[in-house]
């Protein structure tokens, strides 16, 4: 801990860390208690892959995330509020409620969605890029997916795409070690994700996922090389899922103790450790805390008393030729 | 007016686009070189490579980058090179381009055009030669357009690359030499059937290429006396239902033809809708005419086995007057 500079910003980092671990906590509460009502897919454990991924993209830039992406999305801005609604299939939700945990976007700070099916983002993420540098732009799209993507064939011709037009997009590959509930290793063949992506070409670095400022320094260089027109760049960020592959999956096909010994590991704890070595006092880590699950509680309940969406939304933004009338009454 | 064959037709539609519109561009295989049927022809040397962009093969890759630059602002037209490729696109096409307004609640559209070559095109076999039209009509979101004329190549492929919403254009391969003339200002409204042929006898309904098949068989009816009215519906999502629905207050029999496996057929949907919303019309049960359900051979003789002849047309008419 080196500055008051590197305090700060590491503050902030935890801040968001905080943030996002009680959007998650609510998040399975609300599910708990059936107010929301599909799957979701908590990244607590994650959180240092989020806020180090983000911390230097610009408003502009562009995110494509996947199922497990509520983390991706606060980084990148959106309003937490807004998103809590869109869980609970609310009025007022990013996507009017028609999207739900799994398909959570927000155009408006570049958050071009979720993805349902894994690594179908890399495609898109790829033809964003290839769409910003069509028209002149200077944004980076990011692209974040987990190791399961990476057996995919999405993966191959997503990356062999950037490659060769030499597209302005990071890679993340967020290695939670589970493609599912299944462990990836055993079913993977290779050396993982940086070995296919330098056999196509593409430049990669790895990182302590866990360790929010190392994965923002990593980040950090490696959107300056795109940006300086290097081609894409893939980071591989090691971290470990600390929960289940949904918010109802105990995850009991993990080997005995293993969850509870990464949760020594856990991005939060490491923070809040190195800034209470830094002098930072308890208290204040604490308000820290408190505040982050205050703003995601007050989310929660403003949510349950948000009204259903109009039924009439059912029928709106299908298409523009051939669209389906509402029935009569709606 | 101009005398154009139907790719030149479309060749000029994209041109004619990307010169109006710089977020225009084109994406897929050998597209440098002309695409694989010629269709992009001399772009690549009006509107450089980054325009007229060749691609890896990598339909997946294809598919999802469109999405993608879509969603960035820019108006793709995708090539499938074939109809058949386009299936390994689907998630990209059905569940993404398709989707992504509607799921994100309206925050983007995705304007993207996608040109399948579709149909039976000498002894091109079973993964060349599928028409697969209707699987398209089932998913919301899209719409679906398959011309069969060089003028509607034209008026409605420029009328796909302005709509904002993502269409499959189904153009036939078998009609890319086919010659007719095209008005300079040629327009078609997407959903609005061309009456090929007017008539009062009897409805046949078509698109694609067998719409000139319905015509050799309208040709021999009319020298034994009988008036059909062949519709082609130039698109099927939207469909022309007051079109055909109009046709058959007049004629009292429908019958529609497709080259596409008959079993879960786009006539299935016109048949079944003519009979829910205007049976009184119908004088007679209504018939379609398509494709037995086996795959498309190779030998001629056996590839014939799935093709709709103006003669059977002609024999099933006859039999409803």
């Amino acid at each position: 801990m080196a500055s008051n500079l590197d305090i700060d910003r590491l503050r902030d980092r935890r801040r968001l860390m905080l943030r996002i671990r009680a959007f998650e906590t609510a998040a399975i509460r609300a599910a708990d208690e059936k107010l929301v009502l599909g799957a979701i897919h908590p990244s607590v454990g994650q959180e240092a892959v989020a806020a180090g991924v983000c911390a230097p993209l610009r408003r502009d830039d562009l995110l494509l995330s996947t199922h497990r992406g509520h983390g991706h999305t606060l980084a990148k801005g959106a309003d937490a509020a807004a998103m809590m609604r869109e869980l609970f299939g609310r009025d007022g939700g990013n996507c009017g409620g028609k999207g739900g945990s799994m398909h959570i976007a927000d155009f408006s700070v570049g958050m071009l969605g979720a993805n349902g099916v894994v690594g179908a983002n890399i495609n898109i993420a790829a033809g964003a890029a290839h769409g910003v540098k069509l028209r002149g732009g200077d944004q980076v799209v990011v692209c974040i997916f987990g190791d399961g993507a990476m057996n995919r064939g999405p993966f191959l011709e997503g990356l062999n795409w950037a490659a060769s037009f030499k597209l302005p997009v990071l890679f993340v590959c967020e290695d939670n070690g589970w493609a599912a509930t299944t462990s990836t290793r055993a079913v993977t063949g290779g050396p993982g994700p940086a070995a296919r992506a330098e056999a196509l070409g593409i430049a990669t670095a790895a990182v302590d996922g866990n360790d929010v400022l190392a994965v923002e320094e990593a980040a950090q260089a490696l959107v300056e090389s795109l940006r300086s027109g290097g081609g894409p760049r893939l980071l591989h960020a090691r971290t470990y899922r600390l929960l289940g592959h949904t918010s109802v999956d105990k995850a009991a096909y993990r080997p005995a103790g293993q969850a509870e010994a990464r949760w020594a590991d856990d991005p939060i704890r490491r923070a809040t450790d190195l800034l209470l070595g830094a002098g930072v006092a308890q208290n204040v880590l604490d308000a820290d805390a408190a505040a982050a699950t205050a703003e995601m509680t007050a989310a929660f309940e403003d949510a349950k008393a948000a009204p259903w969406p109009p039924v009439s939304a059912a029928y709106d933004d299908v298409q523009d030729i051939g669209a389906v009338a509402a029935p009569a009454g709606l | 007016m101009a005398r154009l064959s139907y790719r030149e037709a479309g060749r000029l539609a994209i041109a004619e686009a990307m010169r109006a519109d710089p977020t225009v561009w084109c994406l897929g295989e050998d597209l440098g070189r002309g695409g694989v049927f010629g269709q992009y022809a001399g772009l690549e040397a009006e509107f450089g490579p980054d325009r007229i962009c060749s691609t890896p093969i990598s339909e997946s890759a294809i598919m999802g980058a469109a999405v993608g630059a879509a969603m960035a602002g820019t108006r793709p037209i995708v090539e499938m090179r074939f109809a058949d490729f386009a299936l390994c696109a689907v998630d990209e096409l059905v569940n993404q381009a398709a989707k992504a307004r509607y799921m994100f609640g309206g925050q983007s559209k995705v304007p993207l055009t996608v040109r399948e070559p579709m149909g039976m095109w000498r002894s091109s076999a079973a993964q060349h030669s599928q028409s697969l039209e209707a699987w398209y009509t089932h998913i919301p979101g899209l719409v679906v357009i398959a011309p069969a004329t060089p003028e509607d190549n034209y008026a409605l492929l420029k009328a796909a690359i302005r709509n904002d919403d993502p269409v499959v254009f189904m153009e036939h391969k078998n009609l890319w030499d086919m010659e007719g003339d095209v008005a300079d200002d040629a327009t078609a409204e997407i959903g609005k059937a061309r009456i090929a042929c007017a008539g009062g006898d009897c409805t046949i309904v078509s698109w694609s290429a067998q719409v000139h098949v319905a015509m050799q068989a309208a040709a021999e009816l009319a020298d034994d006396g009988i008036d059909a009215e062949v519709i082609d519906l130039r698109s099927l999502w939207p469909w022309d239902e007051a079109a055909v629905a109009a046709s058959v207050a007049k004629t009292g029999r429908l019958i529609v033809t497709h080259e596409a496996v008959g079993v879960g057929g786009f006539g299935g949907e016109v048949v079944a809708t003519i009979a829910e919303r205007h049976f009184a019309s119908l004088r007679r049960p209504p018939l379609r005419l398509a494709a037995p359900r086996i795959p498309i051979s190779y030998a001629p003789e056996l590839e014939n086995q799935v093709r709709v002849t103006a003669r059977q047309i002609v024999a099933a008419v006859r039999r409803l007057n």
